[in-house]
């Protein structure tokens, strides 16, 4: 019973998928030299690890809805990865409590090179309302290097997709050599 | 009003919000006839009041049958101390660690003296709530000490432990838990909490009001509006203003789209988490419906900083008004769909059903609130027995179970979505006409007043403090999750590791709103 519903409901919702949108070259903080190369061989296929380094879970919705039906990312071939040992990109939500410094830069650590960090929202990127504090480090480069800043609290899933897709795209400057 | 057999001197400073200071001792009396009438403690905080009668202040908020009651005593500068109110409320055990770590005010013969939302961001002899710690001095030392927390051991034969987080497999937020277990099954969880500590009531003292609420509605961003609401009610009470009847509506269209936002998303994880991945697929899609419909309508996909003091910030007009109506009974038929997939999937009723149970009784003694309250047959819903504006007019139903288990959590989020949706329709069609703002009346002195919202995960308080200047005092924002964190410990036990992310899920609770 229960799978001729689920059926009949999959035929009946049918495609919701989205194209995906373009990068965000503007988005990038810094360049990478091996970047080129590595894009050459992997091609888009990319494994993230999320760190939530204190953020008021604003941003972590906005994750949660690019995994949903619209946005399709497997197909872009992104992957939550529940292992920094699998991943290329390290996404980094929040300001960065002081009691989870030490927890993110053995996360970043533990990632093999060449790595990217995609610092998302507006107190990853500045430390926005919480800023710096007895408590807090505030933006994700204070801690870690930042390779990709997306503003917005939190940024919507599109903004967080062009992100994640400027870290690793052919587009780099000095992606002809 | 009378509480036991008792007269207490308490005012009534708002619809179902009474005010009253006492000595410690008859607080101890207070907790004790509140909680034999049935009545629970919402909140326990402390401030440091040494700028104004040369002292600190413990302040408690309690559940009564006639709303809800703030106490506050004085306490000494030297020796700041009130009597253990965790062997009456369990759940002010570690509100008053807490409010230990942040002040230095001692519940006098607590069992657990534990440090709570302290790891290693300030030494044991700093507490960064007292006026005179300075925020940006403790940022630039160094970390004073390796964090160490005394978790409780199990021993014996074939128990071990498997600890996890604060970095989890998933997209969660960062905490720690600890668990004992027997082959598959668990023994014992201790939760460690404080990594998304990041010094927000810190952040208040000496704002201005306006950044105030856009602070208060990231304490938790999942509750943004809830959060809002309660702040504006407090500074809106402070200062004696008056907020226009159709703002007050419309918060509550607000409030009602974030709980139907969140119920959504949930109702597709519990689907995932038991590996119905078309149940995942079929919410976050009417969910992220639901998101592109606000943010066409107001401006932002979860309504951040649309609730502002003195009103909201985006009305709606008679097309948006047809248009949200149209979606609510479109996601109305669809869940239902969903709804009779979910009672026939077998499996998935397997795992549901006597999964992560907590039953009445322990809900009423350890304080179990909000929709996970509901579902162990605690029946309180803010809206529902202490209406506000406009709550007062709508006939909230309460959802409620008896079961406790992951299950009933399932079953209140489905009728709370159904009569969320039949609420934002009777919103819509009786919004009352005007304004959608007013200014604030200035400050003249310092004044108080607290907020007190039924958000969707439970009750969410905020009580505030002004200063004489127009400034923010002091502020506390009070997260139901406080509470529900330690039903997670008992609602686990006897269950297999396997179903803890289940278990985990069907509570759904925040991080950064108890660690603030």
């Amino acid at each position: 019973m229960a799978s001729y519903l689920i059926l009949q409901k999959i035929l009946k919702t049918g495609f919701v998928s989205e194209p995906a949108p373009q990068p965000d070259p503007a988005l990038r903080t810094r360049e990478q030299a091996l970047q080129a190369e590595i894009l050459k061989v992997f091609g888009q296929a990319v494994a993230i690890r999320h760190v939530d380094a204190g953020s008021c879970n604003g941003c972590e919705l906005e994750i949660h809805a690019l995994n949903g039906p619209h946005y399709n990312i497997d197909g872009l071939g992104v992957k939550f990865s529940a292992s920094p040992r699998h991943v290329d990109v390290l996404l980094v939500t929040g300001p960065v409590s002081r009691h989870m410094e030490a927890a993110l830069k053995r996360a970043y650590d533990a990632i093999p090179d060449p790595k990217w960090v995609v610092a998302m929202g507006e107190c990853a990127c500045t430390g926005g309302m919480f800023g710096e504090s007895y408590a807090s480090c505030g933006k994700i480069s204070n801690v870690i290097p930042v390779d990709v800043e997306v503003p917005g609290c939190p940024p919507t899933p599109t903004a967080l997709l062009q992100g994640i897709l400027a870290a690793v795209s052919k587009d780099a400057p000095n992606a002809n050599g | 009003m009378k509480i036991g057999d008792h007269e207490w001197r308490l005012d009534s400073i708002g619809p179902h919000i009474w005010r009253g200071d006492m000595e410690t001792g008859q607080l101890l009396a207070l907790s004790r006839a509140v909680k034999e009438e049935g009545g629970q403690l919402i909140a326990l905080w402390g401030s440091d009041d040494r700028h104004l009668n040369g002292g600190f202040g413990i302040h408690v908020a309690l559940l009564t049958g006639l709303g809800l009651v703030w106490v506050s005593c004085a306490l000494s500068a030297e020796t700041p101390a009130y009597p253990d109110l965790a062997h009456i409320f369990p759940q002010a055990d570690r509100m008053q660690r807490a409010a230990f770590d942040l002040l230095g005010i001692t519940a006098t013969d607590a069992v657990d003296e534990r440090k709570w939302l302290r790891h290693n961001a300030w030494a044991a002899s700093e507490f960064p709530l007292r006026k005179d710690f300075s925020s940006l001095a403790a940022h630039r030392s160094p970390l004073p000490e390796a964090d160490a927390y005394p978790f409780i051991y199990v021993q014996g034969d074939g128990v071990h432990e498997i600890a996890v987080g604060p970095i989890h497999a998933g997209t969660i937020e960062p905490g720690h838990f600890r668990f004992s277990i027997i082959g598959d099954r668990i023994l014992k969880l201790e939760e460690r909490l404080g990594y998304a500590h990041k010094g927000i009531e810190k952040r208040f003292e000496g704002m201005d009001i306006a950044s105030g609420a856009r602070l208060a509605g990231r304490v938790s961003g999942d509750s943004h509006s809830a959060y809002a609401w309660a702040y504006c009610m407090a500074v809106e009470m402070a200062t004696a203003s008056t907020v226009p009847e159709r703002a007050l509506w419309l918060r509550a269209l607000y409030l009602e789209i974030e709980r139907i936002a969140n119920h959504l998303g949930d109702l597709g994880y519990l689907g995932n988490d038991v590996a119905l991945a078309f149940g995942f697929a079929q919410f976050w899609r009417l969910k992220e419906d639901w998101l592109r419909m606000s943010i066409k309508l107001f401006g932002h996909r979860y309504l951040f900083d649309r609730i502002a003091p003195g009103g909201v910030a985006t009305d709606i007009d008679a097309a948006g008004c047809a248009e949200l109506d149209a979606l609510t009974r479109r996601i109305e038929a669809e869940v239902r769909e969903l709804k009779i997939i979910y009672d026939e999937h077998a499996t998935l009723q397997d795992r549901f059903a006597d999964t992560g149970i907590c039953k009445p009784e322990l809900a009423a003694q350890l304080g179990l609130t909000g929709l996970a309250g509901r579902a162990s047959a605690q029946t309180w819903d803010v809206r529902t027995q202490f209406p506000q504006v406009p709550y007062d007019r709508l006939d909230v139903n309460m959802a409620t179970q008896r079961r406790g288990d992951v299950l009933a959590r399932v079953e209140v989020r489905f009728a709370e979505v159904y009569e969320s949706l039949r609420l934002i329709r009777d919103i819509l069609k009786r919004l009352p006409a005007g304004g959608i703002h007013t200014p604030l009346q200035p400050a003249q002195a310092a004044c108080e007043g607290l907020g007190w919202v039924e958000g969707w995960r439970g009750e969410v308080m905020v009580a505030v403090r002004i200063a004489a200047d127009g400034t923010l005092d002091r502020v506390h924002p009070h997260d139901p999750s406080w509470q529900n964190w330690p039903l997670v410990e008992m609602g686990v036990l006897g269950n297999i590791v396997p179903d803890f992310p289940l278990i985990n899920k069907s509570f759904n609770l925040s991080y950064s709103g108890p660690d603030l």
